[in-house]
């Protein structure tokens, strides 16, 4: 479809664009950064009205360098709900203040659109472009608090890590183009298919590892992770473990399925052996953690490990088991988050130890933790359970039988650390230097109800909301 | 003819290995400046590899924008911080072997790879020739949708640098 005529199912994109500059130009005319804040809320709103799901046919905008399908469409929900929650965290958080706070929500804007355009990319170019989009605006985003030195060097060693993985993805994408002659994904898979080509086919995929592994946390590429996480403002982390990862495993199932099956017994097993590293480094790496930010950043790459499970054993049942699991998981994890905005708006710092005593100096916010605290162990009837039981049913039917089994094992480990949070917050008597909670801040409560809505209700009705995923 | 192609062949392998030694010289070499100007000499040969395969434009664009821009930017940058351009730093590490070791066997197989797969050499992907007025019609027309995303990146980026660079305290 030529751009004209794309324009019309563009709209919402186009909304998310001229609501950036429109923050930008706001910034100058406003003294309250906090309007610009909810400026860009209602931008996201607008999006969100404005976006039609395109429903089992799929359009090719700009001549196919925007691919809008069902896929992608659930995704760039998925990416406003993320930015949204990310934007109503950032208003109540208090570093946040007086530095370049309305820069921050235009950034922010930009960062919908560079989700939506990785949701959307299905050609070689585009997923380079945007994955590189969305990786700048990250480095950006760690690096922003710039009088932090933690943040500082979160920043460079994200940057310099993001580089090199970036760097071998495009070497893959300029070998797989040389032998395909063509961006377009689907000649690369015809040219794959060929025997001649397995070899190539194999480095080719092996490069995709490195530059989406680093998005999505996968182990070994998963060392930035932790000092990024615990140096990034906490609502940028908070955002960083669901937005760039989810968006990372959007296009590497849509850049396996589309290109590499062929070669489906190459990588497979060694998909399947990085899922079982991921998952164990990050829980074993987990239990001794004593900040908070660096705890989820550990904890989130043992998550990642479970869905990449679901694409490890590579059926359909599995690659829907990876979106399930992701919508659980960004419910699940933004809620816990904005508990850690709240704690650290209050006490102003993030150490587990700072959690001792929560469930009497903030009942409330104790209890929302534990919810999201057993959704991420998995326990039922929370979204966490929908999604693992998930990845479990996809690895059993794909007869990855050792695979269920470590994770099985890792979810023991998980829950072991998870529960020690619940202790701290329960069974440990707090310390009379400990500040008390005034009255917590509007933005990051109404996170929570919403957030805890969303996953009781995705644990309770996961019917609907399957048939409402997959039609 | 034969001769001249053959000539043609050894000037590009000799540009490729000029490349490639420049290249080292970028991570070997222990004074910064000396680096820097490794690196300009490397961009200029793959410049002069667009010309050998006939991507004129190509060749101007990254003379004018790394040559030109960016590399007299690192260079005034070094130039400028004092400490910087005198200094003799150590490029290597404990590591080093092992990463030596680890490259080394990747690069092996990689060539292997490369030299086992049959590439597809079509009569008409050797006479391609991309003229400016080519591209410009293909970016204003197929290419229009990533054309533009990056200038929404670029711009983006251009916000994030300024406020990186500039002076805290605002209020």
């Amino acid at each position: 479809m030529g751009p004209v005529e794309s324009l019309k199912y563009f709209i919402p994109e186009l909304i998310i664009l001229c609501g950036a500059f429109g923050a930008f130009l706001l910034d100058f005319a406003v003294r309250n950064k906090r309007a610009v804040g909810i400026f860009s809320l209602f931008v996201m709103a607008a999006a969100a009205f404005a976006m039609k799901n395109p429903a089992g046919e799929t359009l090719s905008l700009f001549y196919g360098f925007f691919h809008l399908d069902v896929f992608a469409h659930w995704f760039r929900i998925f990416a406003l709900i993320a930015v949204s929650v990310t934007l109503m965290l950032a208003m109540d958080y208090p570093p946040l203040k007086n530095r370049y706070e309305g820069e921050f929500y235009g950034l922010f804007l930009f960062m919908a659109f560079a989700l939506i355009t990785v949701a959307a990319a299905n050609n070689l170019l585009m997923i380079f472009l945007a994955v590189e989009f969305v990786s700048l605006l990250s480095y950006l985003l760690t690096g922003f608090l710039k009088h932090d030195p933690k943040a500082k060097e979160a920043a460079v060693k994200y940057l310099l890590f993001g580089s090199v993985c970036s760097g071998i993805m495009l070497y893959g994408i300029s070998l797989l183009y040389g032998a395909a002659g063509s961006i377009e994904l689907g000649h690369v898979w015809q040219t794959l298919r060929s025997p001649s080509m397995s070899a190539l086919g194999t480095v080719g995929v092996l490069c995709f590892f490195a530059g989406l592994g680093f998005k999505i946390s996968m182990a070994p590429f998963h060392m930035w992770a932790p000092d990024v996480y615990e140096g990034a403002p906490t609502p940028v982390t908070a955002f960083l473990t669901v937005g760039p990862k989810a968006l990372g495993f959007a296009v590497f199932t849509r850049v396996l399925i589309t290109v590499f099956s062929p070669s489906f017994a190459h990588w497979g097993v060694v998909l399947t052996a990085l899922s079982m590293l991921t998952m164990t480094i990050g829980n074993l790496t987990a239990i001794s953690q004593t900040n908070i930010k660096r705890f989820f950043a550990y904890s989130s790459i043992a998550q990642a490990g479970y869905i990449l499970m679901g694409l490890a054993v590579f059926s359909p049942l599995g690659q829907n088991a990876v979106m399930i699991y992701l919508f659980a998981y960004l419910f699940t994890n933004l809620g816990a988050f904005a508990v850690v905005c709240l704690v650290e708006g209050a006490s102003g710092k993030s150490n587990i130890s700072d959690y001792a005593g929560l469930s009497e100096r903030s009942p409330a916010t104790a209890f929302f933790m534990t919810v999201f605290l057993l959704s991420l162990t998995g326990i039922p009837p929370l979204a966490g359970f929908i999604g693992k039981y998930y990845v479990f049913a996809a690895a059993i039917e794909g007869k990855a039988i050792a695979l269920a089994v470590v994770a099985a094992v890792n979810s023991a480990v998980a829950a072991y650390y998870y529960f020690r949070i619940i202790r701290v917050m329960y069974l440990v008597p707090k310390a009379e230097t400990q500040p008390t909670f005034g009255t917590s801040p509007l933005y990051p409560k109404i996170v929570l109800w919403l957030m805890s809505a969303g996953v009781v209700t995705l644990g309770l009705f996961p019917g609907y909301f399957i048939k409402l995923l997959f039609g | 003819m034969e001769i001249l192609t053959l000539a043609a062949k050894i000037g590009a392998y000799a540009l490729m290995t000029g490349v490639l030694l420049f290249a080292l010289g970028v991570v070997a070499l222990r004074n910064l400046f000396h680096s820097a100007l490794c690196l300009a000499a490397a961009l200029i040969g793959i410049a002069g590899l667009y010309l050998f395969f006939r991507a004129d434009f190509l060749a101007a664009v990254q003379i004018l924008l790394y040559v030109g821009a960016v590399m007299t930017v690192i260079i005034f940058a070094i130039m400028l911080t004092e400490h910087l351009s005198g200094k003799t730093t150590i490029q290597h590490n404990r590591q080093s072997l092992p990463a030596f070791l680890g490259i080394a066997a990747l690069v092996t197989v990689i060539a292997k790879v490369i030299l086992q797969t049959p590439w597809p050499v079509t009569q008409k992907a050797l006479g391609a020739h991309t003229s400016v007025e080519g591209i410009g019609t293909a970016l204003m027309t197929v290419y229009v949708f990533p054309f533009e995303v990056i200038s929404v990146v670029l711009i983006a980026a251009l916000i994030g640098a300024v406020i990186i660079a500039k002076r805290e305290n605002p209020s």
